[in-house]
């Protein structure tokens, strides 16, 4: 059964054609990585998924359920989506502790000691247990995106939605984030990743998909599709990366 | 005639002083808390509410304070609803503050990253609690220093007061001109005091910058 299905998904900003009708179908404990050149629609059709974008045509569905863009809807998709961002996008006036308590505290009704045993649970898996009363900014920027996952795990998703995780980070603090995913790729979360990280694509997920121009251009098996590229655009695109 | 000595002059102007405290505080209360409301309104994705918080802003930023008094003071006698001075003075300097506000706070709210909304957003956390702990907590942290400027603003709002007979620290100086006929010396007193009240809170407020910006 799909936890995540696209079906001719379709958007517009405006006049702006950006994706044209994707289809799209993710099982469980799969790790998908969806690459391409920027402005090819990856990272909008990840926002799809989490409801923070609006599609015009077509459906997308997550455990069964259809996603939309209205409020309630959107907060219980909440309750199974993690969603990680580039800029990791934690709350600045908070210690880490307190950013990964609060959306269970809050949102999920735990007792505080509850929260706070989840919160450090999520900390240690990420490494960063000794962190918990830190401020954000005292963090590198690596040590803020794995706390940004902490505080995404610790709503227990079904699935986390990676946008270019690494891509705000300086290269030598690129392996420690990864590594944290490959655990949790081990572990059989769900994972579906924006991502210019060939090597992780390759070594870690289990599918590939190429977008080009707002659509599903190519996809398959990681380790086949990376190493034995099918279309003009893909080979190109891999000759640019690589 | 009465003979005024300046002990007079000075004891009856900070009698009046009083006066203008209250009007500040009651407009400063009343313009904050329709602020607050207006702020978020503004901030929902309602069409409807975004727009009618940009006319009222429009409105009384784009209209003379004095004339906001006399038709809250004159305009509802005649339509029927009896006020006072100081209900109409409440009422216009209310609104007068809160239109500023609510466009000094916007300012203050859209400097905050939209990563943080949709952070929120994704977390489960509902419009209402994402304000409450993570937009207002950050927000404020910017927005005192400005406010607190703005206050000096109201202050010296409240003079206008005096037009439509509310008795403060300007009326009871041209009440005073009046019986004494020294302008200068009244007027200038009366000056003073306004700046006695205002400049500590100009002081405080790039107090507060200044802690602000090295907190950054």
């Amino acid at each position: 059964m799909s936890l995540v299905n696209l079906h001719q998904v379709h958007k517009y900003y405006g006049d702006h054609h950006v994706l044209k009708g994707i289809d799209l179908d993710i099982k469980a404990g799969e790790v998908v990585s969806i690459i391409g050149r920027s402005g090819s629609g990856k990272s909008t059709l990840l926002r799809c998924i989490n409801g923070l974008e609006q599609y015009q045509k077509g459906g997308i569905t997550l455990d069964g359920k259809e996603v939309t863009t209205d409020d309630i809807q959107v907060r219980r998709l909440a309750l199974s989506v993690g969603m990680i961002f580039q800029n990791f996008n934690l709350f600045p006036h908070m210690t880490v502790g307190e950013n990964v308590m609060l959306a269970p505290t809050i949102v999920l009704k735990k007792s505080k000691a509850e929260a706070e045993a989840t919160a450090r649970a999520m900390l240690e898996k990420v490494g960063l247990a000794e962190k918990f009363d830190s401020f954000p900014e005292k963090l590198s920027g690596g040590q803020q995106q794995r706390v940004a996952i902490a505080r995404a795990l610790a709503m227990s998703p079904k699935v986390l939605l990676c946008d270019e995780i690494t891509s705000a980070l300086d290269p030598e603090l690129v392996g420690e984030v990864l590594k944290v995913l490959e655990q949790l790729a081990k572990e059989g979360m769900t994972l579906i990743l924006v991502t210019h990280e060939m090597n992780f694509a390759r070594d870690v997920g289990s599918r590939v998909v190429f977008m080009h121009q707002g659509k599903v251009w190519e996809q398959g098996d990681s380790k086949t599709l990376l190493s034995n590229p099918q279309t003009d655009e893909l080979k190109q695109f891999m000759g640019a990366v690589l | 005639m009465i003979e005024f000595s300046n002990y007079d002059i000075l004891r009856n102007l900070l009698f009046a002083t009083q006066w203008t405290i209250l009007l500040s505080l009651a407009a400063f209360v009343g313009g904050t808390t329709v602020a607050l409301a207006l702020t978020a309104m503004r901030l929902t994705r309602n069409a409807i509410m975004r727009t009618l918080v940009r006319m009222y802003v429009e409105l009384f930023q784009g209209t003379p304070l004095l004339m906001q008094m006399f038709l809250c003071f004159f305009g509802l006698s005649m339509l029927g609803y009896e006020i006072s001075a100081w209900g109409a003075a409440i009422l216009s300097l209310t609104f007068f503050t809160s239109a500023f506000l609510v466009e000094i706070w916007r300012g203050c709210i859209d400097t905050l990253p939209k990563g943080q909304w949709e952070a929120s957003r994704c977390l489960g956390l509902s419009f209402l609690q994402t304000l409450r702990f993570i937009i207002l907590p950050q927000a404020i942290r910017v927005a005192t220093a400005p406010t607190v400027g703005f206050s000096v603003q109201v202050i010296k709002g409240t003079a206008l007061a005096s037009v439509i007979g509310f008795v403060e620290l300007t009326k009871v100086g041209t009440m005073l001109n009046n019986a004494t006929f020294e302008p200068f010396k009244v007027f200038t007193l009366v000056a003073l005091i306004y700046f006695m009240l205002c400049y500590p809170l100009s002081l405080y407020s790039k107090h507060l910058e200044k802690k602000f910006n090295v907190s950054r």
